[in-house]
């Protein structure tokens, strides 16, 4: 049975390739079942996500984004984490001011053997958009991607 | 002699070692100051100083490295300086700042609200307690902190930081509510979606003319932005509400433990979007996080630009 029955949301996941990819590679070595609604997106490091990326993937329509990197003091690259933690903390607290739920976006740290432990993560995250439910943005600044013509531009036939 | 006196005194003894002193003089109508370069002492007799000069001079600066520059300076704006100060985009050896105590600068879109518009204001009588307009109905009284920028109301900062010249009697900081505070309660009070239609709907008016990014004196990129660059490609050209609010994010980000609340961005903005409501917004959350104001301290590190392992105000995000 799948763990959330019902429609898949859209939840974008950030990991470093140090820690918490291979943690979710442990996970899946492991056969834990997660739930599917996560797209990871593989980083150099957390401190290579610029907090932009989380404002425009939220904006663009994703329901919930997850970023995940080494424990700090874990750092492949000594402080990464340490640096990106501030923006992270800093974004998560600003989010709200332009409407979008605080429980949308959420940073974690999971280590590569931690594979249990990422199942948690991506079980409670999972569940947690979707108590939310679909984000309003698409419904709010229309689907992403749209063209000119599906907005009533110019019909051009193709 | 009056302090105004003394200070174009000052400026012109300056002067000589100088490329050019940056100020305000009247603009093209009573309600309006505009930007004044003195090079010459009869430039300085042009020197205007009283609550329209509102714009912040420091954006300038970045812009004339390598040159020797005067400037003179309200206190809020002397924060950009600082702060210009503390990342290395200007030069104090270069710089001679001039500064007088700032009673506050009127918000001319409160004056519009009253006045109707303001080209049918004649001509102007400000002082301490009041502005006085003439319009074709007659003399139209505003009491200064009906008029007065919001900033202003509760300004800590009426003297600038760290001048080398300064004239008069310095003010003490104006006791008031937390900056903008009604505003973020009325936007906190709203339902998420209902908040980001707000934002939305607001963004519609934009006409992306950049306007905030240019008035902004920490906003140092200009020909690099990323609002305007193809690879990477953040935005689009197109007049979607969502890129609109996006640009707004990016400028908000990138202030971040930067941002001197000077509220030049809404300032200039011609179809007076709020959009100081975000970066007070972030203002909190850095003060909140690492009980750091930007452009107070030229030797201190942008918050964001440093960490500490054990982190004071961030609780660890374990599930």
């Amino acid at each position: 049975m799948p763990i959330l029955a019902g429609k898949e949301l859209r939840i974008v996941g950030f990991l470093c390739n140090w820690c918490s990819y291979g943690g979710a590679d442990t996970a899946g070595v492991g056969r834990f079942t997660q739930p599917t609604d996560l797209r990871i997106i593989r980083v150099p490091c957390s401190g290579r996500i610029d907090p932009l990326f989380i404002v425009k993937t939220l904006l663009s329509g994703a329901d919930g984004v997850l970023v995940s990197g080494c424990h700090p003091r874990d750092c492949h690259y000594t402080s990464g984490n340490l640096l990106a933690r501030r923006r992270l903390e800093a974004l998560k607290r600003f989010l709200p001011i332009i409407g979008v739920e605080p429980g949308r976006f959420e940073y974690t740290w999971v280590s590569a053997s931690e594979g249990q432990r990422w199942q948690q993560v991506v079980q409670r995250f999972t569940e947690q958009v979707h108590a939310l439910g679909p984000s309003p943005a698409n419904a709010i600044f229309g689907a992403c991607g749209e063209t000119a013509q599906d907005k009533g531009g110019s019909s051009v036939a193709i | 002699m009056s302090p105004f006196d003394a200070l174009k005194e000052k400026i012109k003894q300056a002067l000589p070692d100088l490329d050019y002193v940056i100020g305000w003089q009247q603009g093209f109508d009573s309600l309006h100051a505009t930007p004044l370069f003195m090079r010459t002492p009869e430039d300085v007799d042009r020197l205007i100083w009283n609550p329209l000069c509102v714009h912040n001079l420091s954006t300038y600066l970045p812009s004339l490295k390598g040159k020797k520059v005067g400037i003179v300076l309200k206190g809020c704006d002397s924060r950009g300086v600082i702060e210009l100060l503390q990342e290395n985009l200007v030069e104090r050896e270069n710089l001679v700042l001039f500064g007088m105590p700032c009673s506050g600068v009127v918000d001319l879109t409160k004056i519009r609200r009253k006045v109707g518009d303001l080209e049918r204001v004649s001509g102007v009588t400000i002082d301490d307690a009041a502005l006085v307009a003439t319009t074709p109905e007659g003399e139209v009284s505003m009491p200064r902190d009906e008029i007065a920028a919001d900033k202003c109301l509760v300004c800590q900062f009426h003297n600038a930081i760290e001048p080398d010249h300064f004239e008069g009697d310095p003010l003490p900081p104006s006791t008031g509510a937390d900056l903008g505070g009604d505003e973020l309660a009325m936007l906190e009070a709203m339902a998420p979606a209902e908040l980001m239609t707000y934002w939305a709907k607001q963004m519609e008016r934009c006409i992306r003319c950049y306007a905030c990014r240019n008035a902004c004196p920490m906003c140092v990129c200009r020909d690099h932005c990323i609002a305007q660059s193809r690879d990477p490609h953040w935005l689009t050209q197109e007049d979607t509400p969502r890129e609109k609010l996006m640009f707004q994010l990016i400028h908000t980000m990138h202030l971040a433990g930067r941002c001197i609340q000077c509220g030049e961005c809404q300032r200039a903005c011609p179809v007076d979007i709020p959009i100081l409501a975000l970066r007070r917004k972030m203002d909190r959350v850095i003060r909140e996080l690492f009980d750091y104001q930007a452009g107070l301290d030229a030797k201190a590190t942008p918050p964001l630009s440093t960490f500490q392992v054990e982190e004071a105000n961030i609780k660890e995000r374990r599930w």
